[in-house]
C-alpha cells in the first residue's frame, strides 16, 4: 500500500470481498532526507495517508524497513546506470528486488495465500500456467514495467485494477468505499527524487557521471559541450546548445559515450535502429528456439511495434524492428503476442563500430513514467 | 485474531485499577491548583498530595519533584536544566529521550551483558572537569539493571551529577532516588500504569536549587515547569506508584515464556545480567525483528523491537548493538510482561512464538 488511490482501492475491494487483508507498506528512502526539510519525519505524508487508508478499511497495517535494499538494488543501480551512458528503468528494479523479491517473500513468511498489488496489468490463468497480460486499460497499462517478473512470482500474485477501464472507475471505486484518499492526486516522476531533479542525485552518487565534457557528430566532430552524461538520454534534442541545429537538420542524443565523457550526436531523421540486443532477459514464455513474430514496447508509453526476436545465450535476446525505432540502453524491451507478455530485458549499448556508437531513441526524456 | 494478548508492557502498562479511580475522581474536580478560592484549594491539595506521596515512594522530599508532561519531558529538563554548560557522558544504552538530548555526550559502552563498563566510566570523569553523567537505571528492550549506585560514588568522587532515567525502573525494581545516590531521576506515569501525560523529575536538593527551567510561563512548580498540571494524569500516576509496591512477582511468568522460546531456537539477551522481572529481549537468529513482531501480531500476541519510528517502521537497536550482538541486534524482540499478565496469557505466547519459529526458521535456514 503506497498510500496512493490505486492500492488504496486494492485493499478496500479484498476487504469488502472478505479476504483477511494485511496492508504492507514498504518504507523506500528517507522522507524527510529526500524533501531536504531538516528535521522532517522519515516517514512520508504517503505513509500516513496509508495508515489511514487501513484504518478506515479495519485492516493490519505494518509498515517495512526496505531502505537499505532500496538504497543499493535501485537507488545505486540508476546512479551507476546513467554513469556508464544508460537510462535506468528503476521501477523495474524495484519490481525485482523489493516488491516482487523481498515484499513476496514476506507475504510467503507471512502466511499470505496472495499477494496483491495496484499495478495495472491482468493475470491470466492460461492451461499452461499464468500469463501476464496489458491492462484492460491502455492509458494505464504498467506490463512494460512487470516484464522482469517471473513466472513463480507471477503465481502468487493478484492485480485486481488490470481489469479497470479506466482510472476514473478506480477513484469511482475509491469514493464508494470511502477513503480518504480518493481524490489525491496519481505520484509523477522517480519517487526518490521528489523534485524532478534527478541528475543532483545522480552527481551526488556518481560523481564522475556529472563531469563536463564535449558534444560530437557520429564522426567525432566536436559542437559543443554538455554538463554531465548523466543529463542526456538517447533520443534527446533539449540541452544540446548550439549542436541542437547542424548542416540545417535538427539533432538528437543518438549515443552516450561515457568513457570519454562525450554526447554523441545525429540528425533526428535517420536516428532510429533496427536491431537491439538485450540483456537480462526474463522469459514469460519458454524461450523461443527460433526467431519468432511479435511485437514490442521500447518505452513505457508508446504502441507495440512489429518486430521479430530470437533467444540468445546467457539471457539474451535480439530484436529486428520492422521499422527503425530510437532504442536508449538501460531502458527495457517487451515482448509481446497481442495483449500477452512474451518476456523481456534492457537494450544494452551498441556494439562500437568505428568512431562513436550508433544508437537511437525517444522523445525528450525516456524513462521516468512510472512503475 | 483468536487471541489478545498484551505483552508490550515497557511501551506503555495498562492501566491499573486505582490509576483509573484516581484520575476520574480528579477529572470531576473543578479548578485550578493555583486559584486562591476553594476549588483551587481542593485541586492544589490533590496536587500536593500525589507529590508527597510520589516523593516519599521514590525518595525525594516533596519540595525537589518537579512534574512533567512525562518521562521524555523529564529527561530533557534534567539534560537542559542541570546538563547545561558541562561535558556529558551518556551511556551506549540510553533511550532517545536522553540520546537525543544530548546528542554530543560522550559515550560509556557497555560489555556483552548490556551493564554499562564502571572502570571506564571512572577513566571518563578523572579526565576532565565535572561532568553531567546519564545512566538509565534499567534499560527499556532488555531490562538489564544498570550499576546506578556504584556509579553515584564514582561521581560524587568526581563532583560529577548523575541523572538516573529510571522511566522503566520505577515500580518494577527497589528505586529510590536517595538510597541509589542519584542527583536527578526521571519517571513516566504511563510506565506504571498511570494514564499518559504525566511525569516527574526528582531531584537532589543542590540539584533542585540549580534547576533552570524549561519551560517557563505561569510559574507553576515554584518556577521550575511552568503550565497547568494535569491533575487527572497526575493523581492516577501517584495511585499507580501506590499500586505497583503489590504487583506480583512477574519473574516466575517472565521465565515461563523464556523457556518457550528458548526451546524454539531463541536466545536470551543480557540474560547473565540482573534484569527487570518482566522483560526479556528474544533474539531468533536469522529472522527479521519486523517479521517476528508482524507474524506475532497477527497471531494475536502484542511485542515489540528496536525502536519504532513514527512512521511504525522497526530500526535496528541501539542496545543489542552497542552489547556486540551483531546481526541479532536486527533478529531481536521484546517481550515485556504487564503487571496484570496471566498463565494464560504465557501459554498462548509460547505457542504463537513455537509456531512462528517452526515457520520462520525453516524458510531462514
Amino acid at each position: 500500500m503506497s498510500g496512493g488511490v490505486d492500492s488504496s482501492v486494492v485493499a478496500g475491494l479484498l476487504a469488502e470481498a472478505g479476504h483477511e487483508v494485511v496492508g504492507i507498506t514498504l518504507q523506500l528512502y528517507d522522507h524527510g532526507a529526500a524533501s531536504g526539510r531538516k528535521g522532517a519525519c522519515c516517514a512520508g505524508q504517503d505513509i500516513h495517508d496509508a495508515k489511514r487508508v487501513a484504518d478506515h478499511l479495519g485492516i493490519v497495517h505494518y509498515v517495512i524497513d526496505a531502505e537499505a535494499r532500496f538504497r543499493r538494488a535501485v537507488i545505486e543501480d540508476f546512479a551507476a546506470s546513467y554513469a556508464v551512458g544508460e537510462t535506468p528503468v528503476p521501477c523495474v528494479r524495484c519490481n525485482q528486488s523489493v516488491k516482487f523479491g523481498d515484499l513476496l517473500t514476506l507475504a510467503r513468511d507471512l502466511g499470505a495465500e496472495a499477494l496483491a498489488t495496484g499495478h495495472y496489468v491482468r493475470r491470466i490463468a492460461g492451461a499452461a500456467g499464468v500469463e501476464l497480460h496489458r491492462a484492460a486499460d491502455p492509458e494505464r497499462d504498467q506490463s512494460w514495467f512487470l516484464f522482469a517478473t517471473t513466472t513463480e512470482q507471477l503465481a502468487f500474485c493478484r492485480f485486481p485494477l488490470g481489469g479497470m477501464a479506466s482510472k476514473a472507475l478506480v477513484r469511482a471505486e475509491a469514493a464508494r468505499l470511502g477513503l480518504p484518499v480518493a481524490a489525491k492526486a496519481d505520484s509523477q516522476d522517480i519517487c526518490f527524487v521528489p523534485d524532478g531533479r534527478y541528475a543532483d542525485l545522480v552527481a551526488r552518487l556518481r560523481p564522475d557521471a556529472d563531469a563536463p565534457g564535449e558534444i560530437v557528430t557520429r564522426d567525432g566532430v566536436v559542437l559543443g559541450r554538455h554538463q554531465g552524461v548523466a543529463r542526456y538520454t538517447v533520443g534527446q534534442a533539449k540541452r544540446l546548445g548550439a549542436a541542437a541545429l547542424e548542416g540545417g537538420e535538427r539533432q538528437v542524443v543518438v549515443a552516450l559515450d561515457a568513457a570519454r565523457r562525450r554526447v554523441v550526436v545525429g540528425p533526428r531523421a535517420g536516428a532510429g535502429v533496427e536491431t537491439v540486443r538485450l540483456r537480462e532477459v526474463n522469459w514469460l514464455v519458454p524461450p523461443p528456439p527460433a526467431p519468432i513474430a511479435c511485437t514490442v514496447k521500447l518505452r513505457a508509453r508508446e504502441a507495440p511495434q512489429p518486430a521479430e526476436m530470437r533467444a540468445l545465450p546467457e539471457g539474451g535476446a535480439e530484436v529486428k524492428l520492422a521499422t527503425p525505432a530510437l532504442a536508449a540502453p538501460g531502458q527495457a524491451c517487451v515482448f509481446y503476442d497481442d495483449s500477452r507478455v512474451l518476456g523481456g530485458g534492457f537494450i544494452v549499448i551498441p556494439q562500437v563500430d568505428g568512431g562513436a556508437a550508433a544508437a537511437v531513441s525517444g522523445a525528450d526524456r525516456g524513462g521516468v513514467a512510472q512503475r | 485474531m483468536p487471541v489478545h494478548v498484551y505483552l508490550d508492557a515497557n511501551a506503555t502498562e495498562p492501566l491499573r485499577p486505582e490509576a483509573r479511580a484516581a484520575a476520574l475522581a480528579a477529572l470531576d474536580l473543578t479548578g485550578n491548583p493555583a486559584s486562591v478560592h476553594g476549588f483551587g484549594r481542593a485541586a492544589r491539595a490533590m496536587l500536593e498530595g500525589a507529590r508527597e506521596t510520589i516523593a516519599a515512594r521514590f525518595g525525594t522530599r516533596p519540595a525537589d519533584l518537579v512534574f512533567t508532561s512525562g518521562g521524555t519531558e523529564a529527561n530533557t529538563l534534567a539534560i537542559s536544566g542541570l546538563g547545561a554548560g558541562r561535558r556529558r557522558i551518556a551511556s551506549a544504552i540510553e533511550h532517545a529521550a536522553v540520546r537525543e538530548a544530548a546528542p554530543d555526550a560522550t559515550i560509556l559502552p557497555v560489555d556483552r551483558q548490556g551493564v554499562a563498563d564502571l572502570a571506564r566510566l571512572a577513566a571518563l570523569l578523572a579526565e576532565g572537569p565535572p561532568a553531567f553523567v546519564a545512566l538509565m537505571l534499567a534499560n527499556n528492550e532488555t531490562g538489564v539493571i544498570q550499576p546506578v549506585a556504584e556509579a553515584a560514588s564514582l561521581c560524587r568522587r568526581f563532583g560529577a551529577h548523575l541523572h538516573v532515567d529510571a522511566v522503566q525502573a520505577a515500580g518494577r525494581m527497589p528505586c529510590d532516588r536517595a538510597a541509589l545516590g542519584a542527583d536527578s531521576l526521571a519517571l513516566s506515569g504511563h510506565k506504571l500504569g498511570g494514564p499518559a501525560g504525566a511525569g516527574a523529575l526528582l531531584l537532589a536538593p543542590e540539584a533542585a536549587a540549580r534547576l533552570a527551567p524549561l519551560i517557563i510561563g505561569g510559574g507553576q512548580e515554584r518556577g521550575r515547569r511552568g503550565g497547568t498540571p494535569p491533575l487527572p494524569a497526575i493523581a492516577g500516576l501517584a495511585a499507580a506508584a501506590t499500586a505497583t509496591a503489590s504487583t506480583i512477582d512477574l519473574a516466575p511468568l517472565r521465565d515461563a515464556a523464556e523457556a518457550a522460546a528458548i526451546e524454539a531456537g531463541a536466545i536470551v539477551c543480557g540474560a547473565g545480567a540482573g534484569r527487570l522481572p518482566n522483560t526479556t529481549c528474544l533474539a531468533l537468529p536469522g529472522v527479521k525483528a519486523e517479521i517476528q513482531v508482524i507474524a506475532l501480531d497477527l497471531a494475536g500476541i502484542a511485542v515489540s523491537a528496536g525502536a519504532a519510528c513514527s512512521s511504525g517502521k522497526i530500526a535496528r537497536s541501539h542496545v543489542l548493538a552497542a552489547m556486540g550482538l551483531g546481526d541479532l541486534a536486527g533478529q531481536a524482540i521484546r517481550v515485556s510482561l504487564p503487571w496484570n499478565a496471566t498463565e494464560a496469557d504465557i501459554t498462548a505466547f509460547a505457542r504463537a512464538y513455537q509456531d512462528m519459529a517452526a515457520r520462520l526458521c525453516r524458510r531462514a535456514a
